[in-house]
Order: structure tokens, then sequence, then C-alpha cells
């Protein structure tokens, strides 16, 4: 599976590793509805540091589409409260 | 998507792809297609150029800041081996105040690099992507059926596109934050025009604007500090460094 992290670049993770992402995405989310910061930059790194890990780069002569895209790292508790609860959902 | 259906990478996955259809009309030739990605490409270069431009600003005010320190704190020196405590401490406090802001130009200047840093990565990167994509264009045109080579291409061309918008984000947000700073440094140029940094200090006229807000912003238990330690220096014999500025007035009646 390629996963983007969103203005850092492309990594390829073992399909394996789907679920345990899924899961930290919904933790970072229900953080955020929780209004709480610190849970959510633990859940969140935490998600960059699985990806970095698990995951080889991309390389630049590679053109593929990715499956799951996260938010930039230095996402702000500000902006991901924004983005992802309430009408901030999808945006137009 | 009411409430929080949604994923964090679900919402993010939707945000580039809108503006990747934004970048990418399914119905574009790829000749215009492979146009776009150049223009961004140029614009991307642009980007850089601006962090650069915003990056030399702030180190120009460092420099000032830099010279203003070290006036004042001469300032601060004759002003007290003078008796004239109350300049000394002015001084000192503009002083205070000049290294709380280059302080902080400090740390703008070091985001400012690492960002020109990270787009220039990016910048090599999406040329990678872009020359790959053009020679893909062609490999898939002389071996497939159009029918084929249809949707080849439309995938070759997402994954550009979306090289591209996540490049568009990333330029994006660089200049959002250099925008923040150049308003700042547009600040400081006006405090400097309007004098806070100016050299004639002069006092008993009950104070300015510029030094009211002076005492708001300096911590004045640091200009205390300071100002004890310039007495103690001038005051203890030694005198270590003495202002050499303007020493044959030093006894100048008070």
């Amino acid at each position: 599976m390629i996963v983007r992290i969103a203005t850092e670049g492309q990594y390829r993770l073992p399909d394996e590793d789907a679920e345990r992402l899924n899961d930290l995405d919904n933790d970072a989310v229900a953080a955020v509805v929780a209004d709480d910061e610190d849970r959510f930059h633990e859940v969140f790194e935490q998600m960059l540091d699985l990806v970095r890990a698990d995951g080889s780069p991309l390389g630049d002569d590679e053109l593929e589409e990715s499956d799951v895209i996260l938010p930039p790292p230095d996402t702000s508790f500000v902006e991901a409260a924004a983005e992802f609860t309430g009408e901030g959902l999808i945006p137009d | 998507m009411p409430g929080m259906s949604g994923r964090m990478s679900t919402v993010i996955k939707a945000k580039i792809n809108k503006l990747l259809d934004r970048a990418e009309d399914p119905g574009e030739t790829l000749e215009y297609s492979y146009q776009k990605q150049m223009e961004l490409l140029q614009n991307v270069k642009k980007g850089i150029a601006d962090v650069v431009t915003s990056k030399k600003r702030l180190q120009l005010q460092q420099q000032k800041l830099e010279q203003q320190v070290v006036k004042l704190d001469t300032q601060a020196r004759q002003a007290l081996s003078q008796g004239r405590e109350d300049l000394a401490r002015t001084a000192l406090e503009r002083k205070q105040f000049a290294q709380d802001e280059l302080q902080s130009l400090d740390q703008q200047v070091a985001e400012l690099e690492s960002q020109q840093a990270s787009l220039i990565e990016k910048e090599q990167k999406l040329r990678g992507k872009i020359d790959q994509f053009r020679t893909k264009k062609e490999v898939i045109k002389a071996q497939y059926s159009a029918a084929e080579a249809s949707v080849k291409i439309s995938e070759a061309a997402s994954g550009v596109g979306e090289e591209m918008a996540d490049v568009g984000m990333a330029m994006q947000r660089a200049l959002d934050k250099t925008e923040n700073m150049r308003a700042r440094a547009n600040a400081m140029d006006e405090l400097e025009a309007a004098g806070a940094f100016d050299d004639n200090l002069q006092l008993g006229t009950g104070g300015d604007d510029i030094d009211r807000e002076l005492h708001e912003l300096t911590s004045q238990s640091q200009v205390d500090d300071d100002l004890a330690k310039l007495k103690a220096e001038l005051g203890s014999g030694t005198t270590p460094d003495q202002p050499s500025l303007g020493s044959g007035e030093q006894e100048r009646p008070a």
C-alpha cells in the first residue's frame, strides 16, 4: 500500500499496517473531538513514525497514486480541529 | 458527510483530490497537462525565491539589531559614567528590547531556512516525477492501443497530479508562514522608523510613546540587573572597558 504524508512524500508500506494506521487515525480524530491536544499530537506522531519506520520512500521516478494520505507533519491542533470535526469536514 | 465519520486520511485525500481535479481535468490533452506541470514547477521556483527574499530581509534586520545592541550598551556605559542613571536605564531598556527581538528573529530565520530546504527538495522530487511522466507518456503512446493508452496515461497523470497537489500544498503552507514573518518585519521597520532604536536618547520630557511602549515590553528586572552590573563595573575602579567615544566630554556638568 502507498501512503503519502502530505508535504513530505510517499512511502510503500506492507498491507498489514493498514489496520494499525486506521486505528490510530480513528484515535487521532477522537482526540480532536475530545479537545485533547496532547493526545492528538501523541497519536499523530505515532502514525507518522509508523509510516516512516515501516515504509520505504518512493523514488522520484515512480508515478503512483496513494492509497492513504496523512495530513502534513506540522499540522497544528487548531488546524486539525478545523479540518477533521464538525462542519469543517470536506469544506467547499 | 456529517459529524465525525471521517478519518483524517479520508479528509486529506478528498482535499488533495479536489486540488488534483482542478489541476487535472480528465478532458485535458496530454500536452496541456504537461504544460501545467511545468507551470507549477516555475511557481515552486518563485515560491523558493520568495522565501529567500524574506530570509534576507530578516537577516538584514538581525545585523542592524546586533549593531544597535552594541551601540546601546556603549551609550549606557557613557551615560552612567556621566552620572546619568536615567539615560543609562533607558538605553538598557532599549537594549533589552533589541535583544528580545533578535532572539525571535533567530528563530524565524532558522524556520525559513528549513522551509527553503524542504521546498528545494520538493522541487527536485516534482521534477523527477514530471520527467518520468514525460517518458512514460511517450512509451505508452507507442505501445498501447488508444483505449489502453488512455487508461495508462490517466494512471500516470494521477500519480504526478497528486504530487503536484502536494507540492502546491507545501508551497502554500510555506508562503503563509512567510507572509506572517513579512508582516512582522514590516512592523519592525516601522518601529525603527519611529525611533525605537534611536541613538539620541532624550529624557526629561516625560518620555514619548516609544518609551512607554518600551517600559511595557521590556523586563524591568533584567534592566535592573544590567544596570547594577554596569555600575559595579564602572564603580569598581578597574573600569575594564571605558567607552572611548566622546572621552573629551566625560566631565560634562549635569
